[in-house]
């Protein structure tokens, strides 16, 4: 046995720690996963008027901003009883939908790929093209990544003001309201978004990357596609990579792009075999055993939850907590999301093989390819002359919660305050369920599962690299 | 061209937001900054190295082993708990980041504190009672000292760089940056809160797209409203620092323009404002925060007189979101 402790592991957003135990194989025996920043916000927001957390959550995270935001519009529109007006609503998902799609652009050029210019994989044949494009700060990738996801957040600069840190989601609806110009210019956007995704990611039309519907026809699909994402999947497939990053094959989706009826994706649980189960947010708890944070009464539901520090805490690890559902860690992010939607070529993928890395890289590029034409729709949709916010009152007393998915999955706040003053809130982040440590009962997080067996050795390729950048984590979220 | 600068970034307590502003640059950023002739050492959310191989640049620059130009640090610094640094000790070192930062400042040629809570303390310094021990690299909140001290001194002989703003704008960052390895900065290049004057000598207020209603002081009731920001909802855009709404955020926008008020986030302490952010304290009806060089006498005066001037049509779009009475064509042409 032996240990290996990796951290600065950087390309990630945050800090992050890795504990790796190994066998005399030089495989993982067990993985112990440190979020290492602390920075207390929910005690930052105790005490503050509740309108104020429209200002502060967003600064939680520089690249999941504007999710933090819509939560927590979503957690006090809960406690006013007020639904956001439809301009209000298509707005959100515009504003919602520009920050995900930018930041899966971000994951794929600037934090995945750079891996596979790597060292250790000079003698594959596809190595000199793919670290000619994808080096870190090198390649020629981000010459065109980089304007084309300015771009798609120019949509902030026409109905948010700014990104990141934007004050302008609210609990009924956005405060910006497009002119006929501008929601021209957010078409054209629009439109210089999709020119990219197609001739540059895909090689192809958006709708038919979307309409693949089986592992095989991806496969086929991919053969000899000029397009970063069919490189990506052909060097995948050398490296035997969809074995790798299994972790416990259990989904969850909050439920993502609110509708008039029902959302773009809905939310729900979904393992391989079965049809999704509905979500009953009254099972998630979260369990303090492994962090620097006081246990408690033992796991408790976040409408209830405490968060106080214990530094010298023996048997800790980490400053994150563990959330589970029913007593069970779950896996969220693009992948969970589109299983639970049940789109047909991640099921199929998910049923034979298991999650894997390419299996979430995939899924973050059939958003890209579902969710643009929907922002479309949301743009062509804008409603001129209509309202973007209704007004509500806050009563002195309630409480709220907010579901909603960022980029990286499911987040949830949960909101209570007395006389007018917050008086408890409660956050958990994607890469709080990803990243989560151990349990009481001794149960992994979904990476920790998902390392355990890998070779990872000092001379081993940089696969710890990638099953763990294939979450996309975002560290400043999981503790925040 | 002279040898490359040596840029190190580094982040601590903060959100990381004032990075992935950075990289919302309306140019390609790697090529500009390449073309004035700086090159990353190491940022962790953008270069190769990871694990031992980073520890090892990072021990090389704080040795002196490795000459560096530029310190780049994004996040404030927590000393806490009990002044030990564990809220964030540096992956794979065991090591406050405060220990790496104090290390790290003496070698650098200059030092930037990118964003409020790495300049002042910012939110990560807002808790009641401040447990992080949370403060910026020069300051804690509006008082001189911080991390590394009022006396502190970077290589180059100036103390660090202010790059206030949350998160910051781009442009704020990359002209820092360009002006340090074209020019150098002299002290008086900085404002009296350590900022860059290159952004830093504008108030929010200039160029703001609300201009009309601000002068009739034709005031927003509730969020979407078009109106003046200042009068109900909190906005400080006539005392805050920055070019806001002369240099356009993500090619078009303002917090301004997007409808919501100016939080001073350029400011020390702009994160405990003493008030609701969405809400302007006032004192018997006058707003408490009016604009700093203005006599208020003088403001009031004319406050009362424009109110009474204000036109029917930009009474009516103050609280509307879009525009409900439209200007008048004028039917004899414009003289």
């Amino acid at each position: 046995m032996s240990r290996r402790i990796l951290g600065p592991f950087n390309r990630v957003e945050g800090d992050l720690e890795v504990i790796l135990d190994l066998d005399d194989a030089q495989r993982v025996a067990a993985a112990r996963v440190n979020s290492p920043l602390f920075r207390g916000f929910e005690q930052v927001l105790l005490g503050r008027d509740p309108l104020d957390a429209l200002a502060i959550v967003p600064r939680i995270c520089g690249i999941c901003s504007v999710s933090q935001s819509v939560a927590t519009a979503s957690a006090l529109a809960d406690a006013m009883g007020i639904r956001p007006t439809a301009n209000g609503i298509r707005a959100t998902n515009l504003i919602l939908a520009a920050e995900n799609l930018a930041d899966h652009l971000s994951h794929f050029y600037l934090f995945f790929m750079p891996d596979f210019a790597h060292r250790a994989y000079a003698s594959r044949p596809w190595f000199e093209a793919t670290a000619a494009r994808f080096a870190a700060l090198q390649g020629s990738a981000s010459a065109q990544a980089l304007p084309a996801r300015a771009g798609l957040l120019k949509l902030m600069g026409f109905l948010a003001g700014k990104w990141p840190h934007s004050l302008g989601l609210q609990p009924g609806g956005t405060t910006r309201a497009p002119g006929a110009s501008e929601r021209i210019r957010i078409l054209a956007q629009l439109r210089e978004c999709r020119a990219f995704l197609e001739q540059i990611l895909f090689g192809d039309r958006l709708e038919a990357v979307a309409a693949i519907d089986s592992r095989a026809g991806l496969a086929t699909w991919a053969e000899g596609r000029a397009g970063d994402f069919p490189a990506f999947l052909a060097l995948a497939a050398d490296l035997g990579l969809e074995h790798r990053g299994r972790a416990y094959d259990r989904f969850l989706s909050h439920g993502a792009y609110a509708g008039q009826t029902a959302p773009l994706f809905p939310a729900g649980l979904w393992e391989p075999g079965t049809d999704p189960a509905p979500l009953d947010p009254a099972r998630i708890s979260e369990d303090s055993r492994h962090a620097w944070l006081v246990d408690e009464e033992g796991p408790l539901h976040p409408a209830r939850g405490l968060t106080r520090v214990e530094a010298g805490k023996p048997a800790a690890y980490t400053w994150c907590k563990a959330p589970r559902y029913a007593g069970q860690p779950f896996e969220v992010g693009a992948l969970a999301r589109q299983l639970v939607a049940g789109q047909p070529l991640l099921r199929d993928w998910v049923n034979r093989q298991g999650a894997s890395v390419p299996a979430r890289i995939t899924a973050r590029m059939l958003e890209l390819a579902r969710v643009l034409p929907a922002m479309e729709d949301w743009a062509r949709s804008l409603e001129p002359g209509q309202p973007y916010c209704t007004p509500g009152e806050l009563p002195a007393d309630g409480h709220g919660a907010g579901l909603i998915e960022a980029a990286r999955g499911s987040l949830g706040h949960w909101l209570e305050f007395r006389r007018g003053r917050i008086s408890r809130y409660q956050i958990i982040a994607p890469t709080t369920w990803n990243f989560s440590p151990r349990d009481s009962q001794g149960q992994p997080g979904p990476l920790e599962k998902a390392l355990e067996g890998l070779p990872a050795g000092p001379e081993a390729p940089p696969l710890v690299q990638h099953v763990v950048r294939s979450f996309d984590p975002c560290m400043v979220c999981t503790v925040h | 061209m002279s040898a490359p600068l040596r840029l190190l970034w580094l982040q601590s307590g903060g959100c990381g937001g004032c990075t992935q502003s950075l990289l919302c640059h309306e140019r390609p950023l790697f090529a500009e900054l390449a073309g004035v002739g700086i090159e990353f050492l190491w940022h962790p959310g953008l270069s190769p190295a990871s694990g031992p191989e980073a520890l090892q640049i990072l021990e090389d620059a704080a040795s002196g082993a490795t000459p560096f130009d530029i310190l780049c640090l994004e996040g404030a610094l927590l000393r806490g708990p009990a002044g030990t640094g564990r809220f964030h000790l540096l992956a794979g070192s065991g090591k406050p980041m405060t220990e790496w930062v104090a290390r790290l400042a003496p070698r650098a040629r200059w030092v930037v504190a990118v964003g409020s809570c790495t300049a002042y303390g910012g939110l990560s310094a807002s808790t009641p009672g401040n447990p992080l021990e949370a403060c910026g690299l020069q300051y804690e909140g509006h008082i001189p000292g911080g991390l590394l001290g009022r006396e502190f001194r970077s290589g180059a002989g100036l103390p660090v760089i202010n790059i206030a703003g949350c998160p910051t704008h781009p442009g704020w960052v990359t002209d820092t940056l360009a002006a340090l390895a074209l020019e150098g900065m002299q002290p008086d290049d900085l404002d009296e809160l350590g900022r860059p004057r290159l952004y830093a000598d504008q108030l929010v207020h200039h160029g703001c797209p609300r201009n009309e209603f601000y002068e009739f002081k034709a005031s927003a009731e509730k969020p979407s409203d078009l109106g003046c920001l200042m009068e109900n909802l909190g906005c400080k855009g006539t005392q805050a620092h920055a070019d806001c709404n002369t240099r356009p955020w993500n090619g078009v926008g303002s917090c301004l323009k997007g409808g919501y008020p100016c939080i001073a986030c350029t400011e020390p302490e702009f994160e405990n404002p003493g008030h609701p952010f969405l809400e302007t304290p006032k004192v018997a009806g006058i707003p408490i925060g009016l604009p700093t060089d203005m006599p208020k006498a003088w403001f009031v005066a004319l406050a009362a007189l424009s109110k009474s001037a204000t036109p029917h049509r930009v009474r009516e779009n103050a609280r509307a979101d879009h525009p409900r009475v439209l200007p008048v064509q004028k039917k004899t042409g414009l003289k």
